[in-house]
């Protein structure tokens, strides 16, 4: 129930309420991106309210690399059937057919192929004008200086020189033939909001978030999951039950676990207030370089 | 480098109450802003590595970075933490505004960290408009400042009531309390200029942390808080809007299906319950609140800021763009208003020119009408201007396309507040606060007429229009438009021709060829020739008219399908080898000056309904191509 959220999280719900409903008015044609991560589930469950009693009128679309996390997949599969919405997955067919992976093609290569080139071959085949997206500001520092309605070029390309002022809530949604604009709902929240609202409207998350015993690899430092028999093992690598969760999901073996005993969402809020790493830690794409995300941006990277 | 703060077990225990508990943490927004190299990225660094926001995996960033890009020596560089971009780490500046989440055990802050160059002015505007409070970095080496002097009253302009004066760098000065009384004191006697409600001095070093998060050793004068205390505390009149008059601006329309019909939108002040009557702003048409509906149930009231959707006991005309009211409490309602303006693109503002105006939920066409004078920022005095240029601040009378219902800014932000949008490159270009509506436009009704255009024109047999004929000097357009109305008169049609030179001996004598001139020009010959189509003319007008936004302002004045654009298409080289007045060679040797191809742009048409290749034809037969547009169009008869 509203009237029970924390002010805080009672102004950060309104304002990405609001600004759903901008781009509904404005746009011809959105869509919104479905990672199934817990950004997303807050993204979703935010518009379930924002056009209640309607459905969202805009369908989901999740690029699916083919390297997530099964339990991924199964909740992206069961989420779309509760809640009665349409959702478009999109594959590079042709990254695929050529075999590309995170094992052989490294994480940067990998990424642009199966997921910033994906996402362009999804966003021009559904004609979209706008995308939603569930990335936050304070997650990267190039994200810090992102603008909630992202204006994009015609090849999806992000300058952030050429941003427009965006002063009060008072975005303008103005577009040339071919440009688009990537949405930012979440911008304002952190990942303590993140959670705490999960906790707070009792939002379903994937069970990979919550602590349990997982077959894993320790890699360079990190805990690799082996989530299918397509994992690769270097010699001398067995995988390792251990009590783990992840805080950030995306493909498998790009992600890394955290050892945790968190088990519930209150767990994980705890934990989250004595953490002494950032989130982003065990995404493995982002360590490349410093300033590896706006070059990805840059690109076309959501 | 000062020791990060390590909270103490009885410290970690209460934040971990707090988040899990009910406690009601406030949100402060607030905007660091100040002169370039003041400091305020390295003061948000500190707040955030302070407050213990920062996680090993981002000091280990930090550590590398500081070693590539960091200007202060072995020691981290604080700044890098949120220079975000690679050319702001590359440049050791800050581009674009940044925002930044951290909290202490009183209260959740974000911070806009925005840039000090002058030339990012329009970055500090947008950080200021969502913040409650500004922290004002002033270098103690340097004193006050035009940039500091800038961001004091763009913050003053913005709303905002809070300012804490940031008196950064007091190491480099000893510590020295004359330099820090002397700093105040020059920015007090700026202070009326301003009218913050209250203004905080504190002393800092934001590289070592002098007084940010902990009391300074080095400055026993100093007795005040240190500016963490300050922000935990100070008292915000968050919740005044909601005290306010209902102003429920309709954002969608909710219509799943034929059993319901619901209006969504965010209460920008005041508060609603069921059975309360509004009034639509514009129309008066009134009705009852019969629901306020939410996903977690029907609420008992809702308040400024709270994201509902309404549904009322009867059907009215309502749309996006509307905004419902108490029948007592009404804003304004006008198409003329005053208001400051905040001038964010590199093409100047000029008077006249239409752009779209985004106030709430609504966007209409707009025009300054009269830009009364441009602030100066050294001295903070108006000074008279014809223009604005990139990150000029200047009060102007605006007029609307429609009526728009409205409130100054300063009572509602979010009726009261706007953004100009560039027609053609869609561009955000302005900021605006309106002040106060003009009353002229309110008490001047227009007069019904019994006998309308279609009656004036159907008496003629012809369609009325504009042949609006632009193109360089000497392309030919007079010459082919002498032509046209000779031939359509001969037919018996009744014409009129407004002739850019003619026209300025007279109607427009008291205008020259700057930019701001030549839009001005432009619209009053539009709506000369608007009058004559409502006569039932077709009007004939030959003007140079280079500019896109003035020739769509035209456009826009007329029905759709009166407007009929020929582009007289004749190179430069041409037209200035024809040079039928003499005029290019006289640009060439600058005897005149904003001569269009020369020295001011001309911006062709992009889809003119005819183009006339002058060259390709004898001006007779580019003529004969105008009456065969019009015969085959419906203008004229066959």
């Amino acid at each position: 129930m509203t009237s029970q959220l924390k002010p805080h999280l009672r102004r950060l719900e309104a304002e990405a309420i609001f600004i759903m409903r901008e781009v509904v008015a404005n746009f011809a044609n959105p869509v919104m991106l479905y990672s199934i991560g817990k950004d997303s589930s807050v993204m979703l469950h935010l518009a379930m309210k924002a056009f209640y009693p309607a459905k969202p009128p805009f369908s989901l679309l999740h690029i699916d690399t083919t390297w997530k996390f099964r339990e991924m997949i199964a909740f992206r599969d069961e989420t779309v059937r509760r809640l009665g919405l349409n959702l478009t997955v999109h594959t590079n067919l042709e990254g695929k057919a050529s075999g590309i992976n995170p094992f052989d093609h490294g994480s940067s290569n990998y990424t642009q192929v199966m997921k910033t080139e994906a996402l362009k071959q999804a966003l021009d085949a559904g004609g979209y004008d706008a995308a939603f997206g569930g990335a936050r500001r304070d997650e990267e520092k190039s994200r810090a200086k992102e603008r909630v309605f992202s204006f994009r070029t015609t090849s999806h390309g992000w300058d952030p020189k050429n941003q427009r002022p965006e002063l009060w809530s008072l975005y303008n949604t103005r577009i040339g033939t071919g440009e688009t604009i990537r949405v930012f709902p979440l911008s304002n929240w952190t990942e303590l909001d993140i959670w705490e609202y999960i906790l707070a409207e009792q939002i379903p998350i994937v069970p990979l978030y919550l602590s349990e015993a997982r077959p894993v690899v320790e890699r360079g430092g990190q805990l690799i999951m082996a989530d299918d028999e397509r994992m690769r093992l270097k010699p001398g690598e067995t995988p390792v039950k251990r009590r783990v969760r992840f805080r950030t999901l995306g493909c498998y073996p790009l992600t890394a676990a955290v050892e945790s005993d968190a088990t519930t969402i209150e767990d994980i809020v705890e934990e989250m207030l004595l953490a002494t790493t950032s989130e982003r830690q065990g995404r493995l794409i982002d360590h490349d370089e410093s300033g590896s995300m706006e070059k990805k941006k840059r690109e076309g990277y959501f | 480098m000062a020791e990060p703060a390590i909270l103490s077990p009885s410290q970690e225990a209460s934040v971990r109450s707090l988040a899990l508990g009910d406690a009601d943490k406030s949100l402060l927004r607030f905007l660091t802003c100040g002169s370039v190299d003041d400091g305020k990225s390295t003061l948000i660094g500190r707040l955030l590595f302070d407050s213990k926001r920062l996680f090993e995996d981002q000091i280990a960033t930090l550590e590398k970075d500081s070693r590539k890009f960091g200007t202060v020596g072995d020691d981290m560089d604080l700044a890098l933490l949120v220079d975000g971009l690679e050319a702001e780490r590359e440049q050791g500046i800050t581009i674009d505004v940044a925002y930044r989440f951290f909290a202490t055990e009183k209260r959740k802050f974000i911070v806009a960290d925005t840039p000090g160059h002058e030339q990012y002015t329009r970055n500090m505007a947008t950080g200021a408009s969502t913040a409650d409070l500004a922290v004002l970095l002033i270098d103690a080496r340097k004193g006050i400042l035009s940039q500091t002097r800038r961001h004091a009253t763009i913050a003053s302009l913005l709303g905002i009531r809070h300012v804490v004066l940031a008196i950064n760098k007091i190491d480099l000065v000893n510590y020295d309390r004359s330099v820090f009384d002397s700093i105040v004191a020059a920015f007090d006697a700026d202070a009326g200029h301003y009218g913050f409600a209250t203004r905080v001095a504190i002393p800092i070093s934001a590289r070592y942390g002098d007084n940010v998060s902990r009391h300074s050793e080095h400055m026993p004068w100093y007795r005040g808080p240190t500016l963490i205390e300050h922000l935990e505390n100070v008292e915000l009149s968050s919740g005044a809007a909601a005290t306010r008059p209902l102003r429920f601006p309709v954002q969608w329309v909710n219509r799943p299906d034929l059993t319901f019909r619901g209006y969504a939108g965010t209460l920008a002040a005041g508060t609603v319950r069921p059975g309360d009557e509004v009034v639509v702003a514009r129309s008066g048409q009134a009705a009852r609140v019969e629901r306020i509906v939410t996903h977690d149930g029907d609420l008992a009231e809702a308040s400024a800021e709270d994201a509902v959707t309404l549904t009322l006991d009867r059907e009215i005309d309502l749309s996006r763009g509307d905004i419902l009211v108490p029948s007592g409490a009404r804003p304004d309602v006008s198409d003329q208003f005053a208001a400051h303006l905040i001038w964010m693109a590199e093409e100047p503002m000029l008077p006249g020119r239409p752009y779209l105006m985004k106030i709430g939920t609504r966007t209409v066409g707009a025009a300054v009408t009269e830009l009364k004078h441009r602030v100066e920022m050294d001295t903070l005095k108006p000074l008279a201007a014809k223009t604005l240029s990139l990150n000029d601040i200047g009060f102007a009378n605006f007029s609307l396309a429609e009526p728009i219902a409205f409130d100054p800014y300063d009572d509602v932000r979010t009726t009261g507040a706007f953004i100009l949008v560039d027609r053609f490159t869609n561009q955000t270009v302005a900021a605006g606060m309106i002040r106060f509506g003009l009353r002229r436009a309110t008490n001047i009704h227009r007069q019904a007429l019994t006998i309308d255009k279609a009656a004036r024109s159907g008496a003629k047999a012809q369609k009325p229009a504009i042949l609006w004929f632009t193109g360089l000097s000497g392309a030919g357009k007079s010459t082919i438009a002498n032509l046209v109305e000779q031939k359509l008169h001969l037919a018996g049609r009744h014409t009129y021709l407004l002739d850019g030179d003619n026209v300025r001996h007279g109607l427009n004598r008291d205008l020259g060829f700057t930019d701001a001139d030549r839009v001005e020009n432009i619209r009053r010959v539009a709506e000369t020739a608007k009058l004559f189509v409502d006569a039932g003319l077709i009007v004939l007008a030959s003007f140079i008219s280079p500019f896109r936004s003035e020739r769509q302002l035209a456009r826009d004045l007329v029905e759709p399908g009166e407007f009929v654009e020929i582009f007289v298409d004749t190179p430069l080289s041409v037209a200035e080898a024809r040079d039928p007045k003499g005029l290019y060679r006289k640009a060439r040797e600058g005897k005149i000056v904003n001569f269009t191809g020369i020295d001011s742009p001309y911006e062709a048409p992009e889809s003119a309904e005819l183009r006339l290749e002058a060259g390709s034809a004898s001006a007779e037969d580019l003529a004969d191509r105008v009456i065969d547009y019009l015969a085959s169009n419906g203008f004229i008869p066959r």
